[in-house]
C-alpha cells in the first residue's frame, strides 16, 4: 500500500521529468543541509555564536523538495528555522555560517543571525522571527507579483505552531478573496517548542483543513517522500501560476533536535524512543539514497562521494566564517535607511539618529 | 537574608500571590508543563494545577486579549509574554483594551492584568527579539510600567503590580534572571512609583532602570576607585508612575546628572526625565544634562557589536567625565 503510493508519486509528471542528475542533485541539497547544520552546531557548542539556533535536521525533504520547483516568479519566505530554505534556494554555505558567526561576510553582514537570513537575489524573502509574522508577508508577495501581471507563486512556510495567530487567518480571508497565488506550507513537525500538536490546536482532520472555511484547496502529505513533497506542491504551484488560487498544504514532518539549541527538554517532551523510530524508519535523506539506489540512479562510492563534498564544504564555510572580519562599530547605524546609506537628498535632510 | 536569583524572586512572588488571591491566574506560552522558556515559573504549575497555571498556545492577540477581559470581570491575570518583543502582535489587546477601557466607560471598568515577560537586548537574538518598549508603553495614559533591577525589587514590585487594581506592564531581563540578591523570607510589597537610590553619592547623579541600574552601579565604582569622583545611583524602578520627587533631590544634592538606560535614543524614557529635570531644578544644574543610550539602530546579531551597542560602565564613565573635570 505504502509503495504503491510512492510510486504514484514518482510517475506524477513533474517527476517523471526528473533525470538521474536531478535526483542526486535533491540529495546533494538535503546533504548539504544536513552537514551544514551540524557543523554549525558544532560551532555553536564551542562558543563560536549568540543568541538561538533552530536546526531544520530532519525536516530537509521539504524544503529541498519545495524549492526544487521554483521558478523565476516563484518566491519562499519562511520563519526562524530558515537555514533549509536558505541552501535550498541556491545560498552559499560561506554567507550562511558567516551570518551565524556575526561577521560583516555573513548574509545580512551579521546583522540578522541564525533567523533572519535573506537572499532577495534567490527569491528568498527571510527567515522571519515572530511566529506566523511571515504569514501576511506571504500574501503580499503574491499580491505583488498577481499586480505585476507575473506567472508565480509564494510559497509561504510556517510551522504548525504558527497556525495559531490571527493574521494568518486574516491573510488566507485576503488570499482567497483576491485569488492570490500564495501557498501556505505548514511543516507540521508535531511541536511547537515544548507543545505537542494536541496540547495547542483542535482540528477535525488535520490543520490544513481550517482552509476549507475559507474555500482555500488545502491537502496533506508525508514529507518523508521527495517525490510525494514535489508531486504535492507542483499541484499547488500549477494553481498559483494558472488560476491564480491559494492553497493550504500540511506537510507530516519531524525535528530531530530541541527547538532550538537551548531547548534543554526535548526529551522530557517527547520520547527517546519517538524519536529514534522517527531517525530510523522515516529519516528523509536514508530514504531517499534507498530509493536512488534501488531506481539504479546512484551507488554507494556516489553517495559517500557527494556525503564528503557537503562535509567538506560545510567545514570550509566554518574556516571562512572563522577567518572573517567582525563588522566595524560604525556599521551598526548602516542598513537602517536606505535614504542615509545612499547619502540622497533625502538622506542629508533631518537628523536621522539620536546618539550625540 | 537568603540569596536568592532574579528568578526565584519572581516565582516566589507569583506563587505567594497565587496562594494569597484565589482569582490569581498565570497564563502565557509554555508556562506551565514547560517551566517556563526561561523557567521563571518552574514549578508552579505541578504545584498549584491546570487552573492556577496554564499553556496557551502561541496566540497573543488572543491569550493577551483574553486576560484583559478576564480583567474586566474581577480576575487578576499575571500574564507570560515570553518576550515583550512578542507584544507587538498583541498590541491592540494591551493599549486600546487594557489602557483605554477604564478612560472609555468613564470609570467603570478596571482592569487588574499584570503583562510580564523579559524587555531586553543583549542577547544576541536580533531585532525582532530585544525590543525594550518601556517608553511605548509608558507613552499611554492607563498603563503602569515597571523595570525591576534587582531580586529584592522584582519581588516586591511583582507583588505590588498583581494587588495593583490597573494594567501594570512588568519588564524584566533574560540577563538579570540568574543575578543573586537578598530577599528576605518575611513578606514585603514595594509601591509602584518609588525610586530607590541604589548607591549614594555627592558629585554626580546617574539615573538608570532595569539592567541599566547594575551598568551603572560598575561605573560608579570604577569613579570612585579610579577618579575619586563620588556617584550616586538612582534606580527608577517604576516608569509610570515616575518617582518625580526622587529626581529632583538627587540633582539638587549633586548638581550634575548622567542618564544611563539600554534603550534607543529618541523619545526614551530618559527623555521625559531630562525635560523634568530641565524645568524643574534647571538652576541646580552645574553641568548640562547628558544621556547614554544605546546606539540608536535595530538590535545587531553580531555578539561582538551588540556588546557595544548597549551601554558599558566606560561608556557611563566616559560621560561622567566630560562633566565633572
Ligand atoms: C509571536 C511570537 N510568539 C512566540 C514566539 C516564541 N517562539 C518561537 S518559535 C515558537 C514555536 C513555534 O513552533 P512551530 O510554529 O511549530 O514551528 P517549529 O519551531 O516547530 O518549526 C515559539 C513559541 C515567537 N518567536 N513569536
Ligand atoms: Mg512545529
Amino acid at each position: 500500500m505504502e509503495t504503491l503510493k510512492t510510486c504514484e508519486f514518482a510517475s506524477a509528471p513533474i517527476n517523471e521529468a526528473l533525470t538521474p542528475a536531478d535526483k542526486i542533485r535533491l540529495l546533494k541539497e538535503m546533504l548539504r543541509i544536513r552537514r551544514f547544520e551540524q557543523a554549525a552546531l558544532r560551532a555553536y557548542q564551542g562558543g563560536k555564536m549568540g543568541g538561538f539556533l533552530h536546526l531544520y535536521i530532519g525536516q530537509e525533504s521539504v524544503a529541498a523538495g519545495a524549492c526544487s520547483l521554483m521558478g523565476p516568479n516563484d518566491h519562499v519566505i519562511t520563519a526562524y528555522r530558515d537555514h533549509g530554505h536558505a541552501l535550498a534556494v541556491g545560498m552559499n554555505m560561506n554567507e550562511c555560517m558567516a551570518e551565524l558567526f556575526g561577521k560583516a561576510t555573513g548574509c545580512s553582514k551579521g546583522k540578522g543571525g541564525s533567523m533572519h537570513f535573506f537572499a532577495p537575489d534567490k527569491n528568498y524573502w527571510g527567515g522571519h522571527g515572530i511566529v506566523g509574522g511571515q504569514t501576511p508577508l506571504g500574501l503580499g508577495l503574491a499580491y505583488g507579483l498577481k499586480y505585476k501581471g507575473l506567472t508565480g507563486s509564494a510559497m509561504c512556510f510556517m510551522g504548525d505552531g504558527a497556525v495559531n495567530q490571527g493574521c494568518f487567518y486574516e491573510s488566507m480571508n485576503m488570499a482567497s478573496l483576491w485569488n492570490l497565488p500564495v501557498i501556505y506550507i505548514i511543516e507540521n513537525n508535531g511541536y511547537s517548542m515544548g507543545t505537542s500538536l494536541a496540547r495547542s490546536s483542535v482540528f477535525k482532520s488535520c490543520l490544513a483543513e481550517r482552509a476549507e472555511g475559507f474555500g482555500i484547496e488545502w491537502d496533506t502529505l508525508n514529507g518523508e517522500d521527495v517525490y510525494e513533497v514535489r508531486a504535492k506542491i507542483q499541484v499547488a504551484v500549477d494553481r498559483a501560476h494558472q488560476e491564480s488560487r491559494p492553497t493550504v498544504l500540511e506537510i507530516a514532518t519531524y525535528r530531530y533536535y530541541g527547538h532550538s539549541v537551548a531547548d534543554a527538554k526535548h526529551k522530557v517532551y517527547r520520547s527517546e524512543e519517538e524519536i529514534e523510530t522517527y531517525k530510523a524508519q522515516h529519516d528523509p535523506i536514508n530514504l531517499w539514497k534507498a530509493r536512488l539506489l534501488e531506481e539504479r540512479v546512484l551507488n554507494e562510492e556516489q553517495y559517500e562521494a557527494i556525503d564528503d563534498a557537503a562535509k567538506k564544504e560545510a567545514s570550509d564555510s566554518v574556516i571562512f566564517a572563522e577567518e572573517s572580519p567582525i563588522p566595524s562599530v560604525e556599521s551598526i547605524t548602516e542598513d537602517v535607511y536606505f535614504e542615509v546609506d545612499r547619502q540622497t537628498a533625502a538622506g542629508r535632510t533631518g537628523r536621522h539618529f539620536f546618539n550625540d | 537574608m537568603a540569596e536568592i536569583t532574579y528568578r526565584e524572586a519572581l516565582r516566589h512572588a507569583m506563587a505567594e500571590e497565587i496562594e494569597r488571591d484565589e482569582n490569581v491566574v498565570l497564563l502565557g506560552e509554555e508556562v506551565a508543563e514547560y517551566d517556563g522558556a526561561y523557567k521563571v515559573t518552574e514549578g508552579l504549575w505541578k504545584r498549584f494545577g491546570d487552573k492556577r497555571v496554564a499553556d496557551t498556545p502561541i496566540s497573543e492577540a488572543a491569550f493577551i486579549g483574553m486576560g484583559v477581559g478576564a480583567s474586566m470581570l474581577g480576575l487578576r491575570p499575571v500574564m507570560e509574554l515570553m518576550f515583550w518583543s512578542f507584544s507587538s502582535v498583541a498590541w491592540d489587546q494591551i493599549v486600546n483594551n487594557a489602557g483605554f477601557v477604564r478612560y472609555m466607560s468613564g470609570g467603570l471598568i478596571n482592569c487588574p492584568i499584570v503583562i510580564r515577560g523579559p524587555a531586553n537586548g543583549g542577547t544576541n537574538v536580533g531585532a525582532t527579539h530585544s525590543h525594550t518598549p518601556e517608553n511605548w508603553l509608558a507613552n499611554v495614559p492607563g498603563i503602569k510600567v515597571v523595570c525591576p533591577a534587582t531580586p529584592y525589587d522584582a519581588k516586591g514590585l511583582l507583588k505590588a503590580a498583581i494587588r495593583d487594581n490597573d494594567p501594570v506592564m512588568f519588564m524584566e531581563n533574560t540577563l538579570l534572571y540568574g543575578e543573586k540578591g537578598e530577599v528576605p523570607e518575611e513578606e514585603y510589597i514595594i509601591p509602584l512609583g518609588v525610586a530607590d537610590v541604589k548607591r549614594e553619592g555627592t558629585d554626580v547623579s546617574i539615573i538608570a532602570h532595569g539592567r541599566a541600574v547594575l551598568t551603572a552601579l560598575k561605573a560608579a565604582e570604577l569613579l570612585q576607585a579610579e577618579h575619586d569622583i563620588s556617584a550616586e545611583v538612582l534606580d527608577l524602578r517604576s516608569i509610570r508612575p515616575l518617582d518625580e520627587e526622587a529626581i529632583l533631590r538627587t540633582v539638587r544634592k549633586t548638581h550634575r546628572v548622567v542618564l544611563v538606560e539600554e534603550n534607543k535614543p529618541f523619545c526614551g524614557v530618559d527623555a521625559q526625565i531630562a525635560s523634568i529635570i530641565a524645568e524643574k531644578c534647571f538652576d541646580d544644574l552645574d553641568a548640562p544634562i547628558l544621556r547614554l543610550s544605546a546606539i540608536d539602530a535595530p538590535a545587531i546579531y553580531s555578539p561582538e557589536l551588540e556588546r557595544r551597542q548597549l551601554p558599558r560602565p566606560t561608556d557611563v564613565v566616559e560621560k561622567v567625565l566630560s562633566i565633572c573635570r
